[in-house]
């Protein structure tokens, strides 16, 4: 597994009043294979999320993948840290499914041929081989986030973060899409409402007001959560 | 209706002009409009009209597509026709119209023997040599891509965006829905932006 | 939002353009497609049909400024030149580049570089977001750009002198001033909706 370590690392963002903490200083090291992230809306569990492959740099603090320091070495960690965002049809950019997963193996496969073959496999690994050649919008919600996976996917990246990927899919295919994620030999890191899930992971992280109030053990995790809810 | 932005008047075929080269193509219609915009003779202009048929016929071009193509000029070439007629008589204005007609169909010729993917193939090809001025002839072509693979979503995203306005009584002013329209295709390029990002695709060229 | 726009620093290079960058341009050519293929709307009171796709053109020039602005116009061209039906009327193909209306569609690029350099180095920060002061730059790009190109491109066209090709011109005068406003009133709000649109960190 890889080391995740968030070292102090904090966000501010400038708003038109001053400032405001998105997130406060947070020291964590991630080792687990599969990590939770459960809290309210408006928490800052996305900024956590994205603080973990550059997407956002920390103001404050540090964010190492494997010794690699995000802010400075941004496109290796990228090659290490696979993304997956809650809304399938903006991950999707290219007008075919072969051509989008041939997107991701653009740099690692320069040969159109081999890159297209090796397309063409993830595809069927993903169960979506029948659809290589037609065009994304044809795809249904589900087919969709299966299709932005193998595209994360594709690169073999070592981690896998993974901001709500089933927030927006009944209930068939947020089975089929969490059945995927939890199978994968890639440390997972999931931010989610699905509290099934969150249950699944070895380790969860209760975001609250722009810091983590709890991280341990799936169970007690989410029953702090829940209660923090209902009091 | 919304994907159906994505079909162009492209036909499959296997004519001369189906198997000529997208490059000769292009130059020899820049050429061609080129002489008909230049040459000023009425005569000159029927003989333009007859070999654009005469390509368009090679290529079997349906009529349906060459009748779509010279609609749009002719609603134009009617309203300047009618002034020219009145300013300068029958002849000029009936030249003009004939070199427009020429030129319409001579274009969508070409469109209609090059698919899509071959034109854009062609163009990324010919801005390689600006790679010196700083122009990746791979960031061209991704955008191209981008854009197309977002042209039925827009598509339907500004005639949801109208049903929205109108479900929300907001009137047929365009603002009240252009507004939350642009903001809309806004918010959805920052998401496609960050997906790129995320997965690696801003980071240039420095892999080992 | 352009928070999560950040790019490396230090170690690696960065390229010119962001992926935000590339998916904003591609987005307002998407844009202005749409425009055209939705195609003619009647405007309030006045009755004028106008067509969006010149009003989507400098859309882009006030919301991304100059160099973006100029692209995503270039863009346009390039999807209606490679045969995707993007042009009024469902027409596409390369006949529009070369027809009696060319000398407007080649003025796009330079008539949103315009604008867009008004909105984004004069008007500035604050004032961007106040509907007159756009609509006084997006005019100064359809009057000193769009229609003094359309004007050469129907003279060149039609052989005719300066006066008539200006005659030919004068139709979409009041269109275009509408047209105008529109863009002013929904850039002055998109810019308050993203105001880091034309000035992102980076
Ligand atoms: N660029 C920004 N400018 C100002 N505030 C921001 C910015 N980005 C995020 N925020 C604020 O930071 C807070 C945390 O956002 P974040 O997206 O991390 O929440 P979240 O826990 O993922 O919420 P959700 O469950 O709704 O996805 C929110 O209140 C949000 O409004
Ligand atoms: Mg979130």
């Amino acid at each position: 597994m890889a080391t995740i370590e968030l070292d102090a690392a904090a966000v501010t963002v400038d708003v038109p009043d001053g400032e405001r903490v998105i997130l406060s200083p947070t020291t964590l090291t991630l080792t687990e294979r599969r990590v939770g992230v459960v809290g309210a809306n408006g928490s800052g569990k996305s900024t956590l999320a994205r603080l973990l492959n550059g997407l956002v740099s920390p103001t404050a603090g540090r964010v190492l993948v494997d010794g690699l320091d995000v802010a400075r070495r941004g496109s290796a960690v990228r090659r290490r840290v696979g993304f997956v965002f809650t809304d399938p049809a903006a991950q999707l950019v290219m007008p075919t499914c072969v051509e989008d997963v041939e997107l991701s193996l653009r740099t690692r496969e320069r040969d159109a041929g081999r890159r297209r073959e090796l397309a063409l496999a993830v595809l069927e690994r993903f169960g979506l081989a029948d659809h290589a050649h037609v065009s994304v919008h044809a795809l249904s919600g589900g087919q969709k986030q299966l299709l932005a996976l193998a595209g994360v996917l594709a690169t073999d990246p070592s981690v896998l973060v993974a901001d709500e990927p089933t927030t927006l899919l009944d209930l068939a295919n947020t089975r089929r899409v969490a059945e995927l994620l939890f199978g994968l030999e890639q440390q997972l890191v999931l931010v989610t409402h699905d509290l099934e899930q969150a249950r699944r992971c070895d380790r969860v992280l209760v975001v609250d007001g722009a810091r983590v109030v709890f991280d341990g053990e799936a169970a007690a995790a989410v029953d702090h959560y829940v209660a923090s809810v209902t009091e | 209706m919304s994907s159906s932005i994505l079909v162009g008047v492209y036909q499959p075929g296997e004519t001369l002009l189906h198997r000529l080269p997208v490059g000769v193509k292009v130059l020899g219609l820049g050429a061609f409009s080129l002489t008909v915009v230049l040459v000023r003779d009425a005569r000159a202009s029927w003989v333009f009209l007859a070999v654009a048929l005469a390509v368009a016929l090679l290529a079997r071009t349906r009529l349906a597509v060459l009748a779509r193509a010279t609609r749009v000029v002719l609603l134009f070439a009617a309203f300047v026709g009618a002034l020219q007629w009145w300013l300068y008589g029958r002849d000029k204005a009936v030249e003009t119209l004939v070199d427009l007609v020429a030129l319409a169909l001579a274009a969508v010729v070409v469109s209609a023997t090059t698919p899509v993917n071959a034109m854009l193939d062609a163009l990324v090809r010919w801005v390689r040599p600006l790679r010196r001025v700083g122009v990746d002839p791979d960031r061209v072509a991704l955008t191209f891509a981008l854009a197309i693979q977002s042209l039925p979503g827009t598509v339907a995203l500004a005639l949801e965006t109208r049903d929205a306005a109108r479900a929300r009584g907001l009137g047929r002013h365009p603002r009240a829905y252009l507004t939350p329209f642009v903001i809309r295709v806004v918010a959805r390029a920052h998401e496609t932006g960050d997906a790129l990002h995320a997965r690696g695709i801003g980071d240039g060229d420095d892999q080992a | 939002m352009t928070m999560t726009d950040t790019p490396d620093t230090g170690t690696e290079r960065r390229p010119r353009f962001s992926t935000t960058d590339l998916a904003l341009v591609a987005a307002f050519a998407a844009l202005t497609s749409a425009c055209a293929y939705v195609g003619a709307v009647p405007v309030g009171g006045s009755g004028v049909p106008i067509t969006l796709q010149s009003l989507a053109i400098m859309l882009g020039g006030c919301l991304l400024g100059p160099v973006r602005g100029f692209l995503a116009a270039a863009l346009y061209l390039g999807l209606g030149a490679i045969g995707l039906p993007v042009f009024a009327e469902h027409s596409s193909g390369l006949g529009v580049f070369t027809g009696a209306s060319a000398g407007y569609l080649w003025s796009f690029p330079v008539a949103a570089a315009l604008a867009g350099f008004l909105v984004k180095y004069v008007a500035g920060r604050e004032r961007k977001t106040r509907a007159v002061f756009v609509f006084l730059c997006s005019l100064a790009g359809s009057v000193l750009v769009i229609h003094p190109a359309g004007i050469a491109g129907m003279k060149l066209f039609f052989d005719v002198p300066w006066s008539d090709a200006l005659a030919y011109d004068t139709p979409f005068w009041l269109g275009d001033v509408v047209k105008t406003t529109l863009v002013a009133l929904i850039a002055a709000e998109v810019h308050r909706a993203f105001p880091q649109l034309l000035h992102p960190r980076r």
